[in-house]
């Protein structure tokens, strides 16, 4: 019961594959010589959330000359998405993938790019490491810079100093964001604390609906989030008239007025930079990460509730964040214990992707509250 | 079930002061196998053309959409793969809701089944892998797997006898309670340090995972639901104990005035389906996942409920729906991609398919052609 080799599998697929496509000319276009590259989604690609920005840079792909997109969504991280990419390969001929949930990497991509070693497979937020094939490569934003913005301005914007985060798990992505958010509220309110929920999973509406709803409750004007769909969060807030900074994509459109700014990734910029290399033959790095400098992350622009000052200062600080002369986590800093978190005279350098303190973060700030489990 | 009831309400009609003679009795058995086939045929051919409406209706020629499922669910040997492995962990998830419901219990929690079974396995698999060889490593884990998702539905059958707990509601709530735990105990006790931004527990040997079956991308486990399926079919439909099973379906009242253990019956089916379950939950960490995480609660069990429904409960018709649902949803992506079609669609077809199927039902014994004519 041993795992058995795929020699024979392949032998077979390619006959079978080619019969097939002969046998059914009408449908057998997909092997054309355009190169093809295709994009898998885990939810909806209207989700105004992680799959929408991921979808508006398939969609910048798609305005380039002499490649074609294929996408499929709601794809769980399950075999599902192994017989996807598969299927993309094989039916679609497409040579270069962005499968873009985090639970595709292990195992399945890494399974997939052995067994297509010509194709070229992309990855959101996996570590790649020099072990793994080197057709799979990794990239990722370091989006708490854009969170630490939103912090910033949040910090201008409220009025009860009381601030408020929906988070999905807490993992080291989610506290780097909820502790950035915190440091740039408590730059301009010493006093300003965020109030954290964690909901537990990715996608919950409904908890999300009524965390924010209870944050409010509570007095918290401005709310942000960590969760794959931040629109619930968004349309709540602005409906009980609390102000909102959005993550992901832009939900401006969601509450025109409500709405401060937000962290945005910008893939609309990264995808077409990777394929322009890809179709010229050139490399792919296998491992990419970056923040405001390198071009991954955004920002919304502001809201018409955020002050000149607020736009200034919040300015001047990704100014240099984009010059790569600001640290945010930044000793000495201490968690919401009262313990040293990072200590004094050291820094967790956010474009240094092998601060393993960084990367592994566990501990909230001060200022925020809200727990973490052991 | 439907097809043994029917003998007692056919044909009105008929006089009964005759006495079937053998060919007739012969020619019966042939025409309700037929209508047994031909009737969900019929409304499978029926869903296909309502839902070429629906696409037509969305701007999409129906005759494309024909042609892109086929090539993407049966069209060349990638794809029958695909399908086939698609349908794999739908076989047993689909056995979860059909034996129950032999005996007259309609349970919705297979997805609890199946994460308390894939989660169990994991745990017991871990340790194991560092001390024994791979085979007994699988067993194992099978063993495992089977017993928690067993223990999971026995529990619900449990409550619904002694308690009169209402089986649908507690399964469909254990399932929630299923998954919690399944998250708590990744995050936690059996977290893999080095798995941060996604927590999962350590992934278990490759050595030790279940295989392909030679000559295909389809790994053992749908050999594992196609011999659950038929032992189920010649427990329910050939032996004692099946029988009872079913009488107990039929009127509990009954069976239990006719002096049937209906409490041990029940334990018997519950577990029966849970184990079966808790082994796709099993097949899916040692075949695919390599470990456990939150991706464990994937809907396998939810869609079970459907292709159970869709086979109306037969142990054996289990196979060839599951296989459908599996080239539904292998051909889903190729709609998508080609056709721009919004991934909905796949799930508006399974819709479609449940509610002309269950309509169907009502057509049974309506049709004269599957009666024998009385000279």
């Amino acid at each position: 019961m041993s795992k058995h080799t795929t020699i024979t599998r392949r032998d077979l697929l390619a006959g079978a594959a080619a019969t097939a496509i002969a046998a059914n000319m009408p449908f057998g276009h997909a092997r054309a010589a355009t190169p093809v590259v295709g994009f898998i989604y885990v939810g909806p690609r209207d989700d105004y959330g992680y799959n929408q920005a991921h979808a508006e840079g398939a969609a910048a792909v798609k305005k380039m000359k002499g490649v074609k997109v294929v996408e499929e969504e709601r794809i769980p991280e399950t075999v599902q998405v192994a017989k996807t990419m598969e299927s993309m390969i094989n039916l679609d001929g497409a040579g270069l993938l962005f499968p873009t949930s985090f639970g595709y990497f292990n195992p399945y991509i890494l399974n997939e790019a052995k067994k297509y070693p010509k194709v070229r497979f992309e990855h959101a937020g996996g570590l790649w490491t020099p072990k793994d094939p080197k057709n799979v490569g990794s990239y990722f934003g370091y989006i708490f810079e854009a969170q630490y913005i939103n912090g910033i301005v949040a910090g201008y914007s409220s009025k009860s100093g009381k601030l408020g985060f929906v988070a999905a798990k807490p993992i080291p992505q989610v506290l780097q964001n909820i502790n950035a958010f915190t440091l740039g509220a408590r730059l301009i309110n010493p006093k300003a604390t965020t109030q954290v929920i964690f909901t537990g999973d990715w996608s919950l509406p409904v908890k999300e609906a009524e965390a924010t709803n209870s944050m409010i409750d509570q007095g918290i004007d401005v709310v942000t989030m960590h969760v794959d769909s931040p629109k619930v969060v968004v349309q709540t807030a602005a409906k009980r008239a609390a102000m909102v900074c959005g993550y992901h994509c832009s939900q401006a459109t969601l509450a025109p007025q409500a709405y401060l700014t937000g962290a945005e990734w910008n893939w609309t910029d990264l995808y077409p930079k990777f394929i322009t290399m890809w179709m010229k033959g050139e490399e792919i790095p296998n491992f990419y990460r970056g923040a405001f400098k390198e071009g991954l992350i955004k920002q919304s622009p502001y809201g018409p509730k955020v002050s000149a000052e607020a736009r200034k200062h919040a300015d001047d600080v990704k100014a240099k964040l984009t010059a790569g002369q600001y640290v945010i986590f930044k000793g000495p800093l201490k968690d919401n214990s009262g313990k040293v978190a990072v200590a004094s005279g050291s820094e967790l350098i956010q474009t240094n992707a092998t601060d393993e303190k960084l990367e592994s973060m566990h501990f909230l700030v001060e200022g925020v509250l809200g727990s973490l489990p052991a | 079930m439907t097809t043994e009831l029917m003998v007692a309400d056919a044909a009105p009609g008929d006089k009964p002061a005759v006495v079937p003679r053998r060919g007739m009795i012969q020619r019966d058995a042939i025409g309700r196998a037929a209508e047994a086939v031909l009737i969900p045929l019929g409304a499978l051919v029926v869903s296909l053309l309502l839902f070429g409406g629906f696409v037509a209706f969305a701007g999409v020629s129906p005759l494309d959409v024909y042609a892109e499922m086929f090539l993407g669910s049966f069209g060349s040997w990638f794809s029958v793969q695909n399908t086939l492995t698609l349908a794999s962990p739908l076989v047993l998830t689909a056995l979860c809701t059909a034996l129950p419901a032999q005996a007259g219990l309609m349970v919705i929690g297979g997805e609890g089944a199946f994460v308390i079974g894939g989660l169990t396995a994991v745990a017991v698999g871990l340790p194991l892998a560092a001390v024994a060889p791979p085979a007994v490593v699988q067993i194992g884990m099978a063993i495992v797997g089977m017993a928690a998702g067993a223990a999971w539905i026995a529990f619900a059958g449990a409550m619904r006898h002694w308690r009169g707990v209402n089986e649908t509601i507690s399964t469909l709530l254990l399932t929630y309670i299923g998954i919690a735990i399944l998250n708590h105990v990744v995050e936690g006790v059996m977290r893999d340090p080095a798995s941060l931004n996604k927590p999962a527990t350590h992934a278990l040997p490759d050595a030790d995972m279940i295989g392909n079956i030679p000559g295909m991308d389809v790994h053992w486990g749908l050999v594992y639901g196609l011999v659950f399926c038929v032992l189920a079919y010649v427990l329910f439909f050939h032996t004692t104990f099946g029988f009872s099973a079913r009488m107990v379906g039929g009127n509990p009242r009954a069976a239990r005035l006719a002096g049937l253990p209906v409490g041990r019956i029940i334990l018997i089916v519950t577990a029966l389906a849970g184990a079966a379950g808790g082994l796709a939950g099993m097949v899916e960490v040692a075949a695919v996942q390599f470990r456990a995480s939150a991706s464990l609660a994937a809907g396998y069990g939810y869609t079970g409920i459907l292709v159970a429904f869709i086979a109306r409960q037969n142990p054996l018709a289990v196979i060839p729906v599951a296989i459908l649902f599996g080239g539904i949803n292998a051909s889903g992506g190729l709609l998508q991609r080609r056709l721009d079609l919004p991934d909905a669609s796949v799930l508006v077809l399974q819709g479609i398919i449940f509610v002309v199927i269950l309509a169907s039902e009502t057509l049974f014994g309506r049709f004269r052609i599957f009666r024998p004519k009385e000279s």
